[in-house]
C-alpha cells in the first residue's frame, strides 16, 4: 500500500442530509451520516468497515461509488478525483467500481434471465453484443461457480446462495478494480455463507481487484479484511491492520464492540456487557467525541474536543483523547 | 454437567410432528421431534432455515397456521397439561400466561398504536383478575426490571419512539408479566446490533434464572448459543439430528452437520489465521423439504456419507454420555475425537 499510489483515496468525506418540518418544509436539523471520513484503499486490499447500525457504513460505500451525492470531501480513484465529475464524465470510471448488496432476492430483476442480468452491463458499456456477450456471460457463470446452463434461468429458480453469486457475476462483467460489498453474506445460512465468501476470496487472488467489505458480522469481516475500519456516529475511531486491531483494540468503542461478539465456546462465557444504552441519534450528535456519553473512560476534553485519527503504532491509527491519543492501550 | 436430581421439568414434548399441507405435496416441517425443558433451563435449538425450528415452538404455542400446516402427532406437556388436547380458549388461557413467545423483530409484534404501557397491562389483565390501576403498577415494575430508563415515562410512549433495543425490551417486559412457566425466544437478537444483542441476551438470561423460568431460545447463531444455553438440539430437515449438553456438543460435536457448520463459520476473531485462509464449506443447500432424498437428509451433502446413510435414517443413539447423534458413523466421529 505504502509502496504505491492507493487505488482508492477518500478524504474528509461528508454527507448530510436535511431533516425537514412543518408546512413548509423547512430544515429542522441535520442527519450526519457521514462526518469527515478519510482512508485509502490499495490495490488487491480489502478494507472492512464495522459499525452499527446508523454508524454510517453503507452511506460510505455508497458514497465512493456515487451513488449517493456527496456534500463534501474527495474521492480519488488512481489518483483522479472523482467527487466534482458530471454524470457523463464519471461514466468511464463506473466501469472500475462495482458493488454486490445484501439481497439477493431484491437486486435482480425477476423478469430477466440471469444471462441477461450478468449481460447487461456489457451492453449498456457497449462492450460486447451477441455470441461474443454470451461467451463471455458463460465465462463469468462458471468464474463464480455456476453452470453456464443456468443463464436461460429466471432468479427465482435460484437459491439464495446462488443469486449472491449471480450479483457477483454482474459485478465481476466490466472488470471491475474495486468492488464494493455490503452486508454480502447475511441474508445467507451460516453454510453457505462461507461458500461466497471463499468465492469472493477466490475471485480476488486471481484478479486482485479490491474490496471494500461492510459487514456487521465481525468475524466475517475478520475473515476477509486485510485492514479493519470501525465506524461510529459517522466517523472513523479506529483503523488498523486486522491482527493489530482484533488483537490490540485500543479505541474503548472498538473494544466493547469486540468484546460484544458472542463467542462459539462455552468455556469463554462473558459476563456483563461492556456498554450500555443506545448509539445517540445522528441528527443532534454528541459534542467532541460522540462516543463519550458511553463511554466509560470520558475525560472532560471529550466532552468538548473532537479526537483526530492519529498514529498510534505501526499501521494503526485511533481517534481518542486517552494516553496521549493512543487509546486506552498499554 | 453434573444433574444428579433433574429439575422440575416444565415442558415435555414427545415425538411431535407437524406437516404442511401444500401445492407441491405434504412435508414434514417437524419430524418426530422429542425434548424437555426443566425449570431455570435455558435450551437452544440451533439450525439453518427450514429446518423446522420455527414451526416446533409455533407448534407448542399452538400457532402453527391451520390450513396449511397441522399438527398430526405427539403431545406437548405443559406442567403435566398436554396442550395439544386443550380447546381454543383453554389454549388462550395459557398463552401469554404460562407460555410466551418473544419474537425476531419487536416492531413487527407490537401494536404500533397502543401505548408500551397499555399493551403490557392488556396482557396481565387477560390472565389476572386485578383493577386497572394494580395493571399499570405492574407494567411499570416490569419495564423497570427489563432496565428501561424513566419506566413511568416510558409506558406512556408508542413503539416508534423507542429504539430496537428499548422495543424487544418491552417485548420481553410483556412476555414475563404474568410469570410464565415457559418463555420462547426465536431469534430475540437477530435484528440488533451486537452491542445491543449483548445487553439483551444478559437481561434473558438474568431475568430467567431469577424467576425461574424455562427457556426456548432458537437461533442460527452458534455464539449466541454457546454463550447462553445450557443443553442444545441441532435440527437439520425437519428433524432432530443431534442433542447435547453445551459444553459436550461445542468439545465433540458428533453429527457431521453439526461439525461442519462450526468448521463453516469464521473462527471468531481468527488471529493468526490468514485472511486468504478459505473456510470449510459445507457443499451443496439445504434440501427441499418436499422432496427429502431417502435416509439420512444430510446424506448428499456428508463428506463421510456411506451407502447405508443413502438408504436408512439413522436413529437418534446416545452415542456419549447425555449426548445423543442422529448419525450411522456418529460413533466413529465420537471415538476419533
Amino acid at each position: 500500500m505504502t509502496e504505491q499510489r492507493p487505488l482508492l483515496e477518500v478524504t474528509d468525506l461528508v454527507k448530510h442530509y436535511a431533516v425537514r418540518g412543518g408546512v413548509l418544509r423547512r430544515q429542522v436539523g441535520t442527519v450526519h451520516a457521514v462526518d469527515g471520513v478519510s482512508f485509502a484503499l490499495g490495490a488487491g486490499e480489502t478494507l472492512g468497515l464495522v459499525g452499527e447500525s446508523g454508524c454510517g457504513k453503507s452511506t460510505v460505500a455508497r458514497t465512493v461509488l456515487r451513488l449517493v451525492e456527496p456534500t463534501s470531501g474527495a474521492i480519488k480513484l488512481d489518483g483522479e478525483d472523482i467527487a466534482p465529475l458530471s454524470k457523463t464524465a464519471l461514466r468511464p470510471y463506473r466501469r472500475s467500481m462495482q458493488i454486490v448488496f445484501q439481497d439477493p432476492f431484491a437486486s435482480l430483476n425477476p423478469r430477466m434471465t440471469a444471462g441477461d442480468i450478468v449481460g447487461e452491463p456489457l451492453t449498456v458499456h457497449g462492450l460486447a453484443t451477441g455470441a461474443k456477450k454470451q461467451e463471455r456471460v458463460a465465462e463469468l457463470f462458471q468464474q463464480v461457480g455456476l453452470r453456464p446452463d443456468q443463464m436461460k434461468n429466471f432468479p427465482h429458480q435460484f437459491s439464495g446462495g446462488q443469486r449472491q453469486r449471480i450479483c457477483i457475476a454482474r459485478a465481476l462483467s466490466l472488470g471491475p478494480r474495486l468492488i464494493v460489498c455490503d452486508e454480502p453474506v447475511s441474508a445467507l445460512d451460516v453454510s453457505i455463507q462461507a461458500q461466497v465468501i471463499n468465492l469472493l476470496i477466490d475471485l480476488q487472488r486471481k484478479q486482485n481487484f479490491s474490496y471494500l467489505f461492510i459487514a456487521h458480522d465481525l468475524a466475517v469481516v475478520a475473515h476477509i479484511s486485510h485492514r479493519v475500519a470501525v465506524m461510529y456516529l459517522g466517523r472513523i475511531v479506529e483503523i488498523a491492520d486486522k491482527h493489530e486491531l482484533f488483537a490490540n483494540p485500543r479505541h474503548p468503542y472498538a473494544q466493547a464492540l469486540l468484546a460484544s461478539v458472542p463467542i462459539a465456546d462455552p468455556k469463554a462465557r462473558r459476563t456483563a456487557p461492556l456498554i450500555d444504552g443506545d448509539v445517540p441519534s445522528p441528527i443532534n450528535p454528541p459534542s467532541g467525541c460522540a462516543f463519550h456519553t458511553r463511554c466509560r473512560y470520558a475525560i472532560d476534553r471529550c466532552k468538548t474536543e473532537r479526537p483526530a485519527l492519529q498514529a498510534a503504532g505501526t499501521a494503526h491509527q485511533v481517534a481518542c483523547w486517552l494516553n496521549d491519543g493512543t487509546g486506552r492501550g498499554e | 454437567m453434573s444433574e444428579a436430581l433433574p429439575a422440575e421439568t416444565v415442558l415435555d414434548v414427545k415425538n411431535l410432528q407437524t406437516v404442511f399441507f401444500t401445492n407441491s405435496g405434504l412435508f414434514r416441517a417437524v419430524d418426530d421431534v422429542s425434548f424437555t425443558v426443566r425449570r431455570g433451563e435455558t435450551l437452544a435449538i440451533v439450525g439453518e432455515s427450514g429446518c423446522g425450528k420455527s414451526v416446533s415452538a409455533l407448534s407448542i404455542m399452538r400457532l402453527v397456521p391451520d390450513p396449511p400446516g397441522r399438527i398430526v402427532g405427539g403431545s406437548v406437556t405443559l406442567e403435566g397439561t398436554d396442550l395439544l388436547r386443550l380447546n381454543d380458549a383453554a389454549m388462550r388461557a395459557i398463552r401469554g400466561n404460562r407460555i410466551s413467545m418473544i419474537f425476531q423483530e419487536p416492531m413487527t409484534s407490537l401494536n404500533p398504536v397502543m401505548r408500551i404501557g397499555d399493551q403490557i397491562i392488556e396482557a396481565v389483565r387477560l390472565h389476572q383478575k386485578v383493577s386497572s390501576k394494580e395493571a399499570r403498577k405492574q407494567a411499570v415494575d416490569m419495564l423497570r426490571l427489563v432496565r428501561i430508563p424513566e419506566p413511568e415515562r416510558r409506558a406512556q410512549e408508542y413503539p416508534h419512539q423507542l429504539s430496537g433495543g428499548m422495543r424487544q425490551r418491552a417485548m420481553i417486559a410483556m412476555a414475563l408479566a404474568c410469570r410464565p412457566a415457559l418463555l420462547i425466544a426465536d431469534e430475540p437478537t437477530t435484528a440488533l446490533d451486537v452491542t445491543i444483542q449483548a445487553q439483551i441476551l444478559a437481561l434473558i438470561v438474568d431475568l430467567q434464572q431469577r424467576l425461574g423460568t424455562g427457556l426456548i431460545l432458537i437461533t442460527h447463531d452458534l455464539g449466541v448459543v454457546a454463550q447462553t444455553a445450557q443443553r442444545v438440539i441441532v435440527m437439520y430437515a425437519g428433524k432432530k439430528v443431534e442433542e447435547a449438553t453445551v459444553e459436550s456438543l461445542f468439545e465433540t460435536p458428533l453429527h457431521p452437520y453439526t461439525r461442519g457448520l462450526m468448521a463453516s463459520m469464521p473462527a471468531v476473531i481468527a488471529l493468526g489465521a490468514e485472511s486468504d485462509a478459505r473456510l470449510n464449506e459445507i457443499p451443496g443447500m439445504v434440501p427441499s423439504l418436499t422432496n427429502l432424498p431417502p435416509g439420512c437428509a444430510f446424506a448428499p451433502r456428508c463428506k463421510l456419507a456411506i451407502d447405508r446413510c443413502r438408504q436408512e435414517y439413522p436413529p437418534l443413539d446416545e452415542v456419549k454420555p447425555n449426548h445423543w447423534a442422529a448419525c450411522w458413523r456418529a460413533g466413529e466421529i465420537a471415538e476419533a475425537s
